[in-house]
């Protein structure tokens, strides 16, 4: 286990230097100067050539990366084009509008993805089954864009009961946090019925029948707790992609999360924030990634000894 | 039971059964309610999309002034957009883009994917680790992101929007046909088609490739439905497809500032959108359950 951990920090080591200079590249062979366009080309060539030299753009791409690696470590992103502030200020801002609806949308999954997914195993074939399997299968397939639409004009516009867009109240999380929960809570529902179907399929289920231990029992201690591995491992893994934002709700209901941050860095070629956010988000994903794994091997014995050997 | 057979099937006979496989999986398809029942949905998603001028009621691009906004009615059946255009004619329309999305993204993730792992997976070592790596830093990104960062770079236009989407969509094939080349490079056929001269060119494109072909058809199609959503959602931010052409994201991107006058207006792209991935997604596992390449969990 020691072994493997060293391995995929190495790896995971590797992945985020690549990452960083991917986006380093990409976002640095666009046309166009960005202090031309943060000047608007008002200023006489020799401010612009000033303030090139004061932001390090005239350093060869190279010593740029370097500064970019070394300041983000320690997490100086540098400063936004437009906005004019440190990039670090502008993400943990984001993040933390980002996070909380990301956790209510974990929470609010999990427990209702799991419950349908394993009432769905214990009815396998009957009614409730189908309908629980129909709607995850609609779910899985539904833009999520289009599912906060419906839900704005539903709740929002014909019932009143919730605000459209900002986050000026509490009231307000409630249309984006669903309209992310419900593909996330088809999905989870869906792996949480096929696991479960697996664990009763086993021998050691119909052996507790046989004792005569309970159903509520079969089903929840032997059943649900050998599923609940994979279950857990998949539950991660939406952390991690709640973590990163959802540029796509996030900009339906104008909320100014991270996923939005970055399409308006987008949309206004603000290059210090894109690196930051595309920076961030993949060491979420990288530092998760590895996290997932390692526990999956604590977890699961059974890993843990295929990676040893 | 019957995974299992197949997988040894695959696995076992290696080209023996290459023939008959391919004829088997045809007749699992064809008993597979589900899987036929969308295969005749995409095959007419395609017959309209090829025939949209000839079907839509009107051009693309017909603006009726005195008709904003509408409801749907007898003369526009899904009402109109803030230019007076036909919602039901636009949809129809975006039936292209979507589509084309699915073949021509796909085609390229395909072909960069089958080209990185077949590397990958025939040399092994040094040259694996490497592509491993590189493997891992494009999957450790969320691919709307990507794409997005990707769609700075070049710039908005339908084309790019396949251009990113393909670029994006590659990592998983890779890493599917990897595993499946160095499964397949034990071989014997290899080893004769080695000893009697082929080069390693040779032997990855006429030996290796077309025996990952069942595994390639279900990766792609379980792609497909993707990458119709990833164009719906870039066209939605507005970096996909301009005005005045019509793609579904497009549309609900336009939609959602009319939905206090015209909520219909958002429902209906929604709706076709929603059913087009539908139909791929539970095509691509019906090809799975029916080719069976057990990659079920991958």
């Amino acid at each position: 286990m020691i072994k493997y951990t060293l391995v995929r920090l190495l790896q995971t080591l590797i992945v985020l230097v690549g990452v960083s200079l991917v986006t380093f590249v990409m976002v640095n062979v666009v046309p166009g100067d960005p202090v031309a366009l943060m000047m608007e080309k008002r200023a006489d060539p020799e401010t612009m050539a000033r303030v090139r030299k004061e932001m390090g753009l005239d350093k060869p791409l190279t010593v740029q990366y370097l500064t970019l690696a070394k300041n983000a470590l320690r997490g100086d992103f540098g400063t936004s084009y437009f906005a004019r502030k440190p990039v670090g200020e502008m993400l943990l801002k984001g993040f933390k509008v980002t996070s909380v609806i990301g956790g209510m949308v974990i929470l609010f999954s999990s427990f209702w993805g799991i419950l349908l997914g394993v009432s769905a195993a214990v009815a396998r074939g009957k009614p409730a089954d189908k309908i629980i399997m129909f709607f995850s299968t609609l779910g899985m397939a539904a833009p999520s864009f289009w599912i906060a639409i419906l839900l704005q004009i539903v709740f929002g516009l014909k019932l009143m009961w919730f605000p459209i867009s900002g986050l000026r109240s509490t009231d307000s999380y409630v249309l984006p946090i669903l309209s992310l929960a419900l593909i996330y809570t088809a999905s989870i529902a869906r792996l949480s019925r096929t696991n479960m179907l697996d664990a009763l399929n086993q021998d050691y289920i119909r052996t507790a029948r046989a004792k005569g231990v309970s159903e509520l029992k079969v089903n929840l201690k032997h059943g649900l707790k050998n599923a609940a591995v994979p279950i857990i491992t998949y539950i991660g893994i939406q952390i991690k992609w709640a973590l990163g934002g959802s540029v796509l709700i996030e900009t339906v209901f104008s909320i100014n999360g991270l996923g939005k941050l970055m399409i308006d860095a987008v949309m206004t070629r603000d290059i210090p924030v894109i690196q930051g956010c595309t920076i961030y988000i993949a060491v979420v994903f990288v530092v998760a990634n590895l996290i997932i794994d390692l526990l999956y091997g604590l977890l699961d014995p059974r890993v843990r000894v295929a990676k040893e050997a | 039971m019957r995974k299992n057979k197949i997988y040894s099937q695959l696995i076992g006979n290696g080209e023996a059964s290459y023939t008959s496989l391919y004829s088997d999986a045809m007749r699992r398809l064809r008993k597979d309610k589900v899987a036929m029942v969308c295969l005749a949905f995409v095959a007419i998603l395609v017959f309209l999309a090829v025939f949209a001028p000839y079907i839509a009621p009107y051009s693309e691009s017909f603006q009726d002034v005195d008709n904003i906004l509408q409801k749907p009615s007898s003369i526009h059946l899904l009402g109109t957009d803030e230019f007076g255009r036909d919602n039901l004619s636009r949809i129809l329309y975006g039936t292209r883009i979507s589509l084309s999305v699915g073949i021509v993204a796909e085609s390229i993730a395909i072909l960069i994917g089958v080209l990185v792992g077949a590397v990958a997976g025939y040399y092994g070592g040094a040259v694996d680790a490497v592509i491993s790596r590189i493997i891992e830093i494009f999957a450790s990104f969320p691919q709307i992101l990507f794409a997005i960062v990707i769609m700075f770079v070049l710039g908005p236009g339908v084309i790019n929007v396949f251009v990113a989407i393909g670029l994006v969509g590659w990592t998983g094939l890779a890493r599917v046909i990897r595993s499946q080349i160095i499964q397949l490079k034990q071989k014997e056929y290899v080893e004769a088609a080695r000893a009697t001269g082929g080069t390693s060119l040779k032997i990855i494109l006429r030996h290796l490739v077309p025996n990952c072909l069942s595994t390639i058809i279900v990766v792609a199609t379980m792609s497909i439905p993707e990458d119709i959503m990833y164009e719906a959602s870039l066209s939605f931010l507005g970096l996909g497809v301009q005005p005045p052409g019509s793609s579904w994201g497009a549309m609900l991107n336009a939609a959602r500032l009319h939905i206090q006058t015209n909520p219909e207006y958002s429902v209906f792209p929604g709706i076709a959108l929603i059913v087009t991935v539908l139909a791929f997604n539970l095509l691509g596992d019906g090809l799975r359950d029916a080719l069976d390449p057990k990659l079920k969990n991958l």
